[in-house]
């Protein structure tokens, strides 16, 4: 079988109740993996908030009317399946990978707490969650050198009315405020079957599937309204270089430059995907190949997508330097790199081999059972249409280097560019708030 | 249908058989090894040459030697440069992954069907006839230099490799990290990645693994082609010292001024990989702290919400490598976490595990088998350790039945012979303003203070 030939299978239907499902059969192994995306993540958060859309998904392992606390993992162990769940600006998923006799058990489970959530919600579990998150967010931000970027940037590259702008794992302060009656309202608004996608993908028999499925979730009622979102449209630039100065307990200067980029799934999008490839794909892209292979600037140099499909994306490139290399020199030479691409642009060579790496890895990703359906839900969750899966290889082959350089002709100049510099403290800070300085021009 | 239909749990099928991929072996004239496991899902395949040339080759003084060489591998051959080399492999639409941990220096790629052949033999070309330019090799030593600055302030991996430090005696290779330290890395050059080339590469040390859409014919072929004309001698055989650096209880304070959370190492030296208590420990570890499920994550998470998530792990390596529990909490209940872990491993060997935690944990390393091998990286890498560590070729068939056949008091037998409470080495890396005196207090034992890098301090 060649690449150029292979399709999944991919089935839909809806439910009454509004719920999209996606069926995709391989028996190749006895197993199948079970997806829910919710189109809800931390944009739809309100205002002293943030955070909360991801303690919710927390607290959906907390329990529900027929499953204790915590049993959710514990029975999904038991029937030698593993799971998880994530929460993003715009979605929040659930997954399992079960034997495939355990289909009925992964789908029971998730139905169960979508349709039947709040009465295992306590406040002692609430609290302890809460707890919990706030370990998460020392671990994986304040503890983490260079771990603030991932609220710095956005909060730079978005404006403060933009449902993207705030932090997605949330403030100490916010997480304290959450409440029982947040999680009863925020589950009957977003947990709904309407605004869910299913996806199964694996070894099951479509008929057993549907019944299954029609089964547990048909009951569960549909949402009345969800508050629609304040507009996502932006600019397709920036219109400056806005810069901040972010000094950090690191040992190495570094820096990230976003730029504004078409959103995901957009014809534009796939020209800009291709560039961060260019860019920072690999030993043999332009910033590995300059600034650490030839001038010896930096030790790593990578670049990619946050992958939005409203309002912009943001692509991001992300280089470290060398031990005695100064911030200034890193940020002046990275931007020397990416000046000339969006001058000279580049040639189809360097397409080809941008292309030849995402084609890859795009083919090796698609051998996980969870990783299929997870797209699925994704194509499904974005564009209503999970057949877009199949698109997505002829989607790359078809960039060609003139749609590259129209892109970096539009996008990476410099009146369009979002970036953190990070330098090292020095020596002892008094207070473990962290300093920052923000610069704003082209 | 009615509503008790949609409130009943539902009960599982009966389960479909499931076998590991069959793979062949062969040998070719040269003495060089042969894995082939056919498996036709997607047009894709994985390649992995495995080298007996892992860190615990690595020569005293010359620690870190192993890696470096590995990634040297694709920085030129007598035919391209670096870079030509990385845009060969990259137009191919892969990349070498080259790297050495304790037992093998694993050089790697996954390929689409239709380019194995090529990358085949680039990967061929990388690993017999390196270059190892001065400046490429000097460019990646400043690197691994840069790694070791920036652990300093990154508290995970800097509480595992001083966990390493404390938990070996100081003439262990496990007492270094696998990449070595400031002091050895200083002392590498080209002349030194040579001589380790020299003295480890070569066909009798190699295994050729290939898993993927190809059938055994063809990847005969293929590695026949690529490898059959490379000629090198046998390779000594090394051994790890695995002494513990101290039988008694230490806590050992690492100083990172300001932190907001404490990362925690607790354990101590565990057991070579092919003990014949394997499948016990496996097990005893799952309910200890292996699963979300485990005793440990539902204590220090679920419980007290001390931490975002606390695990245990035996780190399986030809000699004994480390039994570790591996936790972040927050600073202040940095003593009491400590404390709930002592009392978890006392509590296992005390008084056993209950037959629903022996069930969960071999229900779930069963049923979860199938699910561990869908990519052929997976597979390749599952052959690697077949072939790293000697187990015979029905180990995969027979790895289901031998986790089922394990009982409480397996798991009890493990747990008191393979848990040792008094010599238990507990790694605190955090703010000592904050941390020390409860430390103290706890009485543990005694305290002892470090600096990022791990020289003591007052």
């Amino acid at each position: 079988m060649q690449f150029t030939r292979m399709r999944l299978p991919i089935d839909t239907f809806r439910l009454p109740n509004g719920l999209f499902v996606t069926l995709s059969e391989d028996h190749t192994a006895p197993l199948v993996a079970v997806n829910l995306w919710y189109h809800v993540g931390s944009a739809n958060e309100r205002m002293g908030r943030t955070g909360f859309a991801h303690l919710f998904e927390h607290m959906l392992f907390q329990g529900s009317a027929n499953v204790a606390a915590n049993e959710h993992f514990e029975l999904v162990q038991r029937a030698g399946g593993t799971l998880n769940g994530s929460t993003w600006l715009d979605r929040t998923n659930y997954f399992e990978t079960v034997p495939s006799n355990q289909l009925a058990l992964a789908l029971w489970l998730e139905a169960d707490r979508m349709g039947r959530l709040l009465p295992a919600m306590t406040q002692q579990k609430l609290d302890t969650q809460r707890d919990v998150v706030k370990n998460e967010r020392r671990w994986s931000v304040d503890n983490q050198p260079y771990g603030t970027w991932w609220e710095k940037l956005p909060a730079l590259a978005f404006p403060p009315d933009h449902p993207f702008h705030h932090s997605l794992i949330g403030s100490m302060e916010d997480l304290s405020e959450a409440s029982l009656d947040d999680i009863a309202q925020f589950f009957a608004t977003y947990y709904t079957p309407d605004n869910a996608v299913l996806s199964i993908a694996g070894d099951f028999e479509p008929g057993e599937a549907r019944r299954l499925v029609e089964q547990y979730f048909g009951p569960i009622p549909r949402g009345t309204s969800r508050p629609p979102l304040p507009s996502m449209k932006l600019p397709p630039t920036f219109g400056e270089w806005r810069r901040e100065l972010v000094l950090d307990a690191v040992m190495l200067p570094r820096l990230y430059l976003a730029f504004r980029s078409p959103v995901f799934g957009s014809d534009e999008y796939y020209a800009a995907s291709v560039t961060g490839a260019i860019l920072g794909m690999r030993r043999g892209s332009r910033l590995h190949r300059a600034l650490v292979r030839d001038r010896q600037i930096a030790s790593d140099a990578t670049a990619f997508t946050f992958d939005l499909p409203k309002g912009s994306d943001l692509l991001v490139v992300d280089v470290t330097a060398r031990p005695g290399i100064d911030a200034e020199v890193l940020e002046r030479e990275v931007a020397a790199e990416i000046d000339t691409v969006h001058a000279d642009g580049v040639d189809s060579t360097e397409v080809e081999r941008a292309v030849a790496l995402i084609e890859t890895d795009f083919v090796s990703s698609m051998q996980a059972a969870g990783d299929r359906a997870d797209k699925l839900s994704l194509f499904a969750t974005y564009f209503g249409d999970p057949r877009l899966l199949n698109e997505q290889v002829d989607r790359y082959r078809a960039v060609t280097a003139q749609q590259v350089n129209v892109f970096a002709r539009s996008r990476l100049g410099r009146d369009n560019r979002a970036s953190l510099l990070y330098l090292p403290r020095e020596g002892d800070v008094e207070s473990a708030e962290t300093a920052t300085v923000a610069v704003t021009g082209a | 249908m009615t509503t008790a239909d949609v409130l009943q749990r539902p009960t599982p099928g009966p389960s479909r058989d499931y076998r590991f991929p069959a793979f062949e072996r062969l040998t070719l004239s040269n003495g060089l090894r042969v894995v082939v496991a056919p498996v036709s899902k997607l047009p894709i395949a994985t390649v992995v040459a495995l080298v007996d040339a892992g860190a615990a080759a690595d020569p005293q003084g010359h620690e870190g030697v192993a890696l470096l060489t590995a990634r040297a591998l694709a920085e030129g051959t007598e035919r391209s440069d670096g870079a030509e080399l990385a845009t060969r492999f990259e137009r191919l639409g892969t990349a070498l992954d080259a790297s050495a941990d304790w037992d093998s220096a694993a050089i790697r790629v996954t390929v689409t069907t239709e380019r194995l052949p090529a990358a085949l033999a680039l990967l061929a070309e990388v690993i017999r006839v390196p270059s190892f330019p001065e400046r490429e090799v000097e460019r990646l030593r400043q690197e691994r230099l840069a790694e070791l600055l920036q652990q300093r302030a990154e508290p995970r991996g800097l509480a595992d490799d001083m966990f390493g430090k404390f938990a070996y005696a100081a003439d262990s290779r496990y007492a270094l990290p696998d990449g070595g330290l400031e002091s050895t890395v200083d002392a590498l050059s080209q002349d030194v990645v040579r001589a380790f080339y020299d003295d480890r590469y070569s066909p009798s040390s190699t295994t050729v693994i290939i898993v993927g859409d190809t059938t055994a014919e063809r990847a005969r072929q293929m590695v026949t082609d690529a490898f059959s004309s490379w000629a090198g001698d046998a390779v000594r055989q090394v051994s790890v010292s695995d002494q513990p650096a101290a039988t008694t209880r230490l806590v050992h304070v690492v100083g990172k001024p300001d932190a907001p959370q404490s990362e925690l190492r607790v354990g101590h030296v565990g057991v070579p990989r092919l003990h014949r208590d394997y499948f016990s420990i496996v097990v005893m570890n799952a309910i200890l702290g292996g699963l979300f499920s485990s005793r440990i994550n539902l204590n220090l998470r679920e419980a007290h919400a001390y931490t975002y998530g606390a695990f245990s792990s035996f780190d399986w390596r030809k000699s004994a490598g480390p039994f570790t529990v591996s936790t972040a909490v927050r600073s202040d209940v940095t003593d009491a976490a400590i404390r709930e872990i002592l009392l978890e491993i006392d509590r296992l060997r005390d008084g056993g595990v209950t037959e629903s935690e022996l069930t969960l944990a071999t229900s779930y390393l069963d049923g979860v088998f199938p699910i561990r091998f869908e990519s052929t990286t997976a597979i390749a890498t599952a052959l690697a350790s077949l072939v790293s560590y000697g187990l015979p070729d029905d180990y995969f068939d027979t790895y289901r039945s031998q986790v089922r056949s394990v009982t409480a008091d397996h798991v009890l037998a493990a747990a008191r012979n393979h848990l040792r409470p008094d010599g238990l080495q507990i790694v605190a890396v955090g703010d000592p303003t904050v941390i020390r005196a409860p430390l103290e207090a706890l009485g543990a034992g005694p305290v002892l203070a470090y600096d990022a890098e791990g020289n003591p301090t007052s």
